[in-house]
């Protein structure tokens, strides 16, 4: 017989009934049901294959520390595999199947790897799959099966459909747990005014108080928990968030709280980052299995189980249950299963049980049995006999029986307290750890602190409630917390010699006692190690029923005490919480914000190829009819070099730099001097980092007496800017300078080619553009259509041209107008493909050449360096090596062959000298129209003094290409710089 | 989570602020020996316990503040203005 | 020792007979000729080629916890060899030759997985950079492919291609020949190897201090008294500061926390390992185990805490959603952090330290795992022979005075941005 729904009894809602399926079998459960409940109802034992062995296993608990029922929850897209069954929350339609088995649940060819278990021991794949051979090979073979044979279920490969979203929340108290203790703690709390979070991983509050039958400070347990709840949610101080997990304690008082909504929120789930005051954690205590032979088969469960699914659910695992324990809890759990009309008898390991206790037991029923203990468990998929022991070693005798409970003593949950870098305390009365001392504001109440009795656990709720209004500055009715324990008679928790056939220590990755003691034999006999080795502890469950277990097996073996072994730290999440809720809403196109220049509007209606740099989108190049980029790049650099092209340069960072200190700033900054810099004239500039390492370059404009307009390069802008703000107000408070980020005030375009001064003079008329009035590095400010712009002279092409900006707002506008007027000229616009080719034809350095490595003299810009002022980086640029005279430093490349192509990033070598590092890299090339050929920059050693002249190989052995190239000034174009001046 | 309370903004998130390094570090002059300089860039004492660093609040007033903060527990005790004057704006 | 193989399993099973312990438990000597402190990857592996290659056995190496207890049993578990660098390039591919033959050199099945490692590429100028570091990598003799589009998407159809991928892929540089290898592993092979040579390890002992005669440095104060040794190596990154300090150096290092992150054991979902390094940091491979094993940033602060914080907990897991789409569903069963030493040009230290007798190997900063094999081959070298192997002199102590830094990222030095 297998379980079944009990005519009576349980908070399920037996007028709703559910429809739900497993493995394709349609089945019914009720509102209130787990989906766990449903199938103990449905008489479904068997629900899934273990890890390694493919053993049947079943459902083992009712709650989070289940070892045995993992299912996949729906199909498709939507597949959650690795599902616990028994914390599963029962929905109309609900999809489940069994995993990890093939070709089904009942015959599972994996099962043959139990034939060779002793083969598989504790690490055994340590000792072979290493040959034949000896290269990695051998295990690239094996592995690829082992892999196959590994993981549990099958995650879709399908994008997640579903939304997440976060949201932030603080709090005077947040409770964590809302059994009777959490939901004293936060009634008490918020009594006294506190703003309280009450958090409850289960969908219905009362924790213990749900699967247990007592009454609680002498009221029904069920009428108690109506009216708790009922004020509780009433109060407008308190949040309630059922269905939520608190899954994390980080610094401060920050806990991560993962909330799962109902379908109709359009929400799947909602992650809570919550700041609290104070933290009380009162996430009760988990049973402990027992360690015997076949302690996993279906059928096997936890005793505080059996007693769940009689209790919330009214389901009965079996109709004849064997309890074995080794304390008092079992007495209780046996009593309610005995009345619910099920024949239950109670093995205790303990002989001298006498008194209340027993007496309790049988008078519900129960048939009692001292002194012995379980060795084996008889039955392949399903239990159907209990071989037992006497306690003291000699033989017993066989209990039929078809579902069978263990209770080996309780662990009082502390995983929120372990994350948090607290040590547990062993306590060998109550065999459990019991919470160390925090440092920090949390408090533990309740089961979780070793409290057993329930008036207890609600009156250290009471206790931590006022604890927590008093330090907040509240009055509330002082408690003293209870002491733990409150058992009538000592637990005996037992190790027995004479286990017969498989004994589970963790259930879930089938680490058996076999395993355990042959690590210690081998030497891996420290809790981490034991764990890293034969994976205790691992598995979905992070051995929430096995770590104590594990170190009871450990002392026994070496002989010591149980709080000498040490133990092993708990790691967030609590239980596993989907990537997808921590992520949130902050992923795909809002994982970081996209930057649009003031003109991306206009950019984009004329057509233009975006193209994402730093998170800029850029205008990349603007085709005509189905041009390609290479195409389009060399049309539009003939439009500069021929005509006018302008260019959205918007994105430069530009930092206002004001103050009677400005000039000064700047020279320290710069290598090169700004405070003489005349008033309506720009520099070039360039800053090194304090290692004397290049950091950004640009140009600044003196407005003013105290005043300059610095632009930097869009990828280092934010950087430049934080760099000032540090420096001003670290290292030089004394400057009487502000710098504000303008970068987002400006929009500004590069206007460039013979036709410029034409094109702006129209748009532009209250200045006077001619060479004279308007020389090359002048800053001159004016109108456009009304409004201020700002206007300099420089030209990183070559050609004649400016730079002109004006107020963000009125960036499409003058981006229009300039496109008309270049139209109207037979120019366009040029993007950064073009931008990028125009700079590489003058030999000026970029993105690819100030690579956070090349120093001044390496870009061949050395002579800037004032010799008359320090600045940053002047001092440790002097270092022997980065002085050495074989550093990698700026050349120009250009084919041999006029026809050849060389590409970025090919390696510079001379030929026949093909391995290693060679001299040197091509850093950037472009196809240049004006030359007829190919051109590029790059860094080799010596440099130009050592190498001019001479040809090198371009080598690009990764895109198949050898180029040979000979080394040339780094400037292709008008090196007199004729055009600039036209 | 890092709680700072910046003196200007209130207690935040330290996501909302950039770590800048052991504020023990004396930046020496420009022109000071090369050696001074190295120890000032590359070395650094590494506290394990109380340590007094430097954050901007780049996403709040954008101000430097020294911070006492432990590295073993991360517990801060202090959070003061890195510049306490500014010369013709704030004494 | 009893040598591991399937014929060893298989008399084992059929036996019954106990398997040895596989490395000595011995308590500490007096004096030894060499003492390395740490018994992570680095430290034994040290010892195990002063013994093997150097012929050095009178060695203990000393742990304040369980061997392997540091950075190795926490890192994401990647081996690659992927560096641009002179110095950084021939390192790591020493360390990878290394790594193919280790589990047949040390008869411990590191299950080192040379399955193929991708970084990804978002834009034609990171296509162009990564084709220098694959150029350099060819003509090291490595394998790299430089991977379009198209062959992404065939090699790993389930990254992100759609149209509203916040970072569209534009291809990838792929090392065949990296993988991953079984962190623990590599600890317990190296300890079982290096015990067999003779190597004493000795677990649950503490530096204390340094022993000092007329400016050398002699032997070491530990929780478990005093042991003297001729020289002193020291490898525990992550506190090679706190180190340093007893003997009196201030290092070029600061500490910093690295989260590492795990899901729940899937069936196969990725074969190769992923890495991504654009805005933010992300990588990700599936272990044997079936557990995806990813990982982002620093959590950029000074910290000596082995626990990390909720906004990389935020910005890994966006990461993984964002590259990989599918992960949204899957769940993540634990994340941990490990201490970092960052060093100023994100590059490690293996050198000889200014005070006789003391030999430095530290530094890592998030890279150590995948150079275990050649870290200790190098320091073995170094405190063998009192001179550096060629492979390790571009990582000496004084290269930031002399200004021969060896900067990957090119990031300066800030330790954290490395």
């Amino acid at each position: 017989m297998t379980g079944f729904r009990l005519k009576s009894g349980g908070a399920i809602d037996r007028g709703k009934p559910l429809g739900f399926s497993f493995d394709g079998r349609t089945l019914h459960g009720f509102r209130g049901d787990t989906l766990a409940s449903a199938l103990l109802a449905n008489g479904e034992r068997l629900v899934a294959r273990s890890f390694k062995y493919h053993r049947p296993r079943g459902i083992m608990s009712a709650g989070i520390e289940e070892t045995s029922a993992l299912v996949t929850i729906g199909s498709g897209a939507r597949t959650i595999p690795n599902t616990l069954a028994s914390t599963e929350e029962l929905v109309e339609g609900l999809e489940a199947h069994s995993q990890h088995c093939w070709p089904n649940l009942r015959f599972d060819l994996g099962a043959i790897n139990q034939l060779s278990a002793r083969l598989f021991s504790a690490g055994f794949y340590y000792k072979t799959f290493m040959g034949p051979g000896n290269s990695p090979k051998s295990w690239l073979f094996y592995e690829r099966f082992i892999r196959r044979a590994a993981g549990l279920g099958v995650a879709s490969r399908e994008p997640d459909p579903d939304h997440y979203e976060s949201c932030e929340a603080s709090c005077d108290l947040l409770v964590i747990g809302a059994g009777p203790a959490g939901i004293e703690a936060a009634r008490v709390a918020a009594e006294a005014g506190l703003d309280v979070i009450l958090v409850e991983r289960d969908f219905a509050l009362g924790g213990g108080l749900l699967q247990e039958s007592e009454a609680i400070e002498g009221i029904n347990a069920r009428g108690w928990l109506l009216t708790r709840e009922r004020s509780l949610r009433g109060a407008s101080n308190v949040r309630v968030l059922s269905r939520t997990m608190a899954f994390g304690l980080y610094d401060h008082g920050v806990a991560g709280l993962v909330e799962r909504l109902q379908p109709a929120a359009g929400v799947r789930e909602r992650f809570w980052i919550v700041r609290a005051k104070r933290i009380v954690l009162a996430a009760g205590a988990l049973e402990r299995p027992l360690i015997f032979g076949n302690n996993d088969r279906p059928g096997v469960m936890l005793t505080s189980a059996l007693r769940a699914y009689v209790n919330r659910w009214g389901v009965a695992a079996g109709t004849r249950i064997v309890i074995a324990t080794n304390n008092d809890s079992a007495y209780a759990a046996a009593s309610d299963i005995a009345r619910a009309g099920i024949a239950t008898m109670l093995l205790d390991a303990r002989e001298d049980v006498s008194g209340p206790l027993p007496e309790m037991a049988k008078s519900a029923g129960v048939e009692l049995r001292l002194g012995g203990v379980p060795v084996r468990a008889i039955g392949r998929q399903s239990v159907r006999a209990l071989e037992v022991a006497r306690i003291d070693g000699k033989a017993g005798e066989t209990i039929d029986c078809d579902a069978m409970g263990m209770s080996g003593g309780w662990s009082p949950t502390q995983h929120l307290l372990s994350q948090r870098g607290v040590r547990p305390v062993w306590n060998e009365t109550l065999a459990a750890f019991l919470p160390g001392e925090a440092r920090e504001p949390v408090r533990c109440i309740g089961a979780a602190t070793g409290i057993w009795r329930t008036d207890d656990c609600a009156r250290s709720g009471r206790a931590a409630g006022a604890e927590a209004a008093h330090a907040l500055g509240r009055s509330a009715p002082k408690e003293d917390f209870p002491a733990p324990g409150g058992w009538d008679y000592p637990i005996r928790p037992w190790i027995f010699g004479g286990i017969k056939g498989k004994a589970f220590v963790d259930i879930q990755n089938d680490v058996t006692f076999g395993d355990v003691r042959q690590a210690c034999h081998e030497g891996y006999d420290a809790p981490e190690l034991l764990k890293r080795y034969t994976t205790l502890g691992m598995a979905t469950d992070q051995g929430r029923t096995s770590a104590v277990n594990a170190l009871a097996v450990i002392a026994k073996l070496r002989g010591g005490p149980l709080d000498a072994i040490g133990t092993t730290t708990f790691r967030p999440p609590f239980a596993p919480v989907s990537i997808g809720a921590l992520a949130g809403a902050e992923r795909d196109q809002h994982l970081l914000p996209t930057r649009r220049s003031p003109m991306h509007d206009a950019l984009v209606t004329q057509g233009a190829r975006m193209l994402e740099t730093g998170l800029w989108l850029r205008p990349w190049f603007y085709p005509q009819g189905t041009e390609t980029v290479d195409e389009a790049y060399l049309r539009e650099m003939r439009l500069v070099r021929e005509a006018v092209g302008i260019c959205d340069v918007s994105t430069l960072g530009k930092i206002a730099v004001q103050g009677p200190d400005a000039g000064e700033l700047l020279d320290r900054v710069y290598v090169n001097a700004f405070k003489s810099l005349a008033i309506g004239k720009a520099r070039y500039g360039v800053m090194l980092r304090d290692d004397g390492i290049v950091m950004d370059d640009g140009t600044s404009w003196r407005l003013g007496e105290h005043e300059y307009f610095m632009t930097t390069t869009t990828a280092n802008a934010g950087k430049v800017m934080a760099w000032l703000e540090e420096l001003l107000e670290m290292r030089w408070p004394d400057l009487r300078v502000a710098v504000t980020s303008v970068t987002d005030q400006w929009a500004g375009a590069s206007v460039a080619g013979p036709l410029a001064r034409d094109l702006l003079q129209a748009l532009v008329a209250d200045l006077d553009f001619s060479n004279d009035a308007f020389p090359f590095m002048g800053v001159r400010e004016g109108s456009f259509n009304g409004v201020p712009c700002r206007i300099a002279r420089i030209s990183f092409s070559g050609e004649l041209a400016y730079e002109i900006y004006v107020p963000a707002d009125h960036g499409q506008e003058l981006w229009r107008a300039l496109l008309d007027g270049a139209t109207a000229r037979r120019g366009g616009a040029y993007g950064l493909e073009a931008l990028g080719a125009l700079r590489i034809e003058k030999g000026h350095v970029g993105g690819p050449e100030l690579d956070g490595r090349a120093t001044l003299d390496d870009l061949g810009l050395g002579r800037m360096a004032s010799t008359k002022k320090a600045f940053i980086g002047g001092v440790l640029r002097t270092r022997p090596d980065l002085q050495r005279k074989d550093r990698p430093q700026l050349v120009g490349l250009v084919p041999v062959t006029k026809g050849e192509i060389f590409k970025g990033g090919s390696i510079l070598c001379e030929g026949g000298n093909e391995t290693g590092h060679g001299l040197g890299w091509v850093t950037s090339v472009t196809e240049s129209p004006s030359l007829g050929h190919w051109v590029g920059i790059g860094l080799l050693k010596g440099g130009l003094s050592e190498w001019g002249g001479r040809t090198l190989l371009a080598d690009d052995p990764i895109r198949g290409r050898r180029t040979l190239v000979k080394v040339v000034a780094p400037h292709f174009l008008d090196p007199e710089g004729k055009r600039l001046n036209g | 989570m890092l709680r700072i309370n910046c003196p200007f903004c209130g207690e935040r998130d330290h996501s909302e602020f950039t770590y800048g390094g052991d504020a023990n570090i004396a930046y020496p002059e420009l022109s000071a020996p090369l050696e001074a300089w190295i120890e000032a860039v590359y070395v650094r004492s590494n506290p394990k316990g109380p340590h007094r660093e430097r954050w901007q609040h780049s996403d709040g007033c954008r101000l430097w503040l020294i911070v006492e903060r432990d590295t073993l527990t991360h517990a801060i005790t202090r959070v003061e203005p890195a510049r306490t004057a500014i010369p013709g704006l704030m004494k | 020792m009893s040598r591991y193989s399937a014929l060893a399993l298989l008399k084992h099973a059929i036996t019954g007979r106990p398997w040895p312990r596989a490395w000595r438990d011995p308590a500490p000597k007096e004096r030894y000729e060499a003492i390395i402190v740490g018994g992570g990857g680095h430290g034994l592996a040290t010892a195990y080629y002063l013994a093997k290659e150097f012929g050095i056995r009178d060695v203990a190496v000393l742990e304040k916890g369980y061997i392997g207890s540091g950075n190795v049993g926490r890192n994401t578990t990647i081996v690659r060899s992927n560096y641009m660098l002179p110095g950084a390039t021939e390192f790591y591919d020493f360390s990878l030759k290394l790594w193919n033959t280790l589990a047949h050199d040390l008869n411990f099945n590191v299950m080192f997985s040379p399955r193929g490692q991708i970084l990804l590429l978002h834009s034609p100028d990171a296509l162009d950079s990564a084709a220098r570091r694959g150029n350099i990598m060819r003509r090291h003799g490595i394998a790299a492919r430089l991977l379009d589009r198209a062959a992404m998407q065939e090699l790993v159809p389930h990254l992100d291609y759609r149209p509203t991928a916040r970072f569209p892929i534009w291809g990838g540089l792929m090392q065949p020949t990296a993988g991953t290898a079984r962190h623990d592993a590599v600890v317990w092979g190296y300890a079982r190897a290096a015990s067999e040579l003779g190597v004493d390890i000795i677990q649950n002992c503490e530096v204390t201090g340094f022993v000092r005669q007329g400016g050398r440095i002699t032997g070491v104060e530990t929780s478990r008294g005093r042991i003297m040794a001729a020289k002193t190596g020291i490898a525990v990154a992550g506190h090679t500061s706190r180190l340093g300090e007893m003997a009196g150096l201030r290092l070029p290092i600061e500490s910093h926390l690295l989260q590492a992150f795990v899901s729940e054991p899937l069936k196969p979902l990725l074969d190769y390992v992923i890495g991504f390094g654009g805005h933010g940091h992300f990588y990700i491979s599936q272990s044997d185990k079936g557990g995806m094993v990813f990982g982002g940033d620093l959590d950029m602060y000074n910290s000596y805490a082995q626990r990390g914080n909720l906004p990389v907990v935020r910005d890994v897991a966006a990461l993984a959603v964002s590259l990989m789409p599918c992960l949204g569903r899957v769940r993540l069963l634990r994340h941990w952090a490990g201490v970092m030493d960052m060093t100023m040009d994100g590059s490690h230290i293996i050198s000889k330290s200014p005070v006789d007798g003391l030999y430095l190997n530290g530094g890592w900063c998030y890279g150590g795992f995948k150079a275990t094999p050649a870290s200790g081959w190098c320091f073995a070298h170094l405190m063998a022979r009192d001179q550096p192997d060629p492979l390790s002199v571009p990582f000496s102590l004084d290269r930031f005075a002399r200004g021969a830094i060896v900067d990957e990222a090119g990031s300066g030095p800030t330790p954290r941005l490395h």
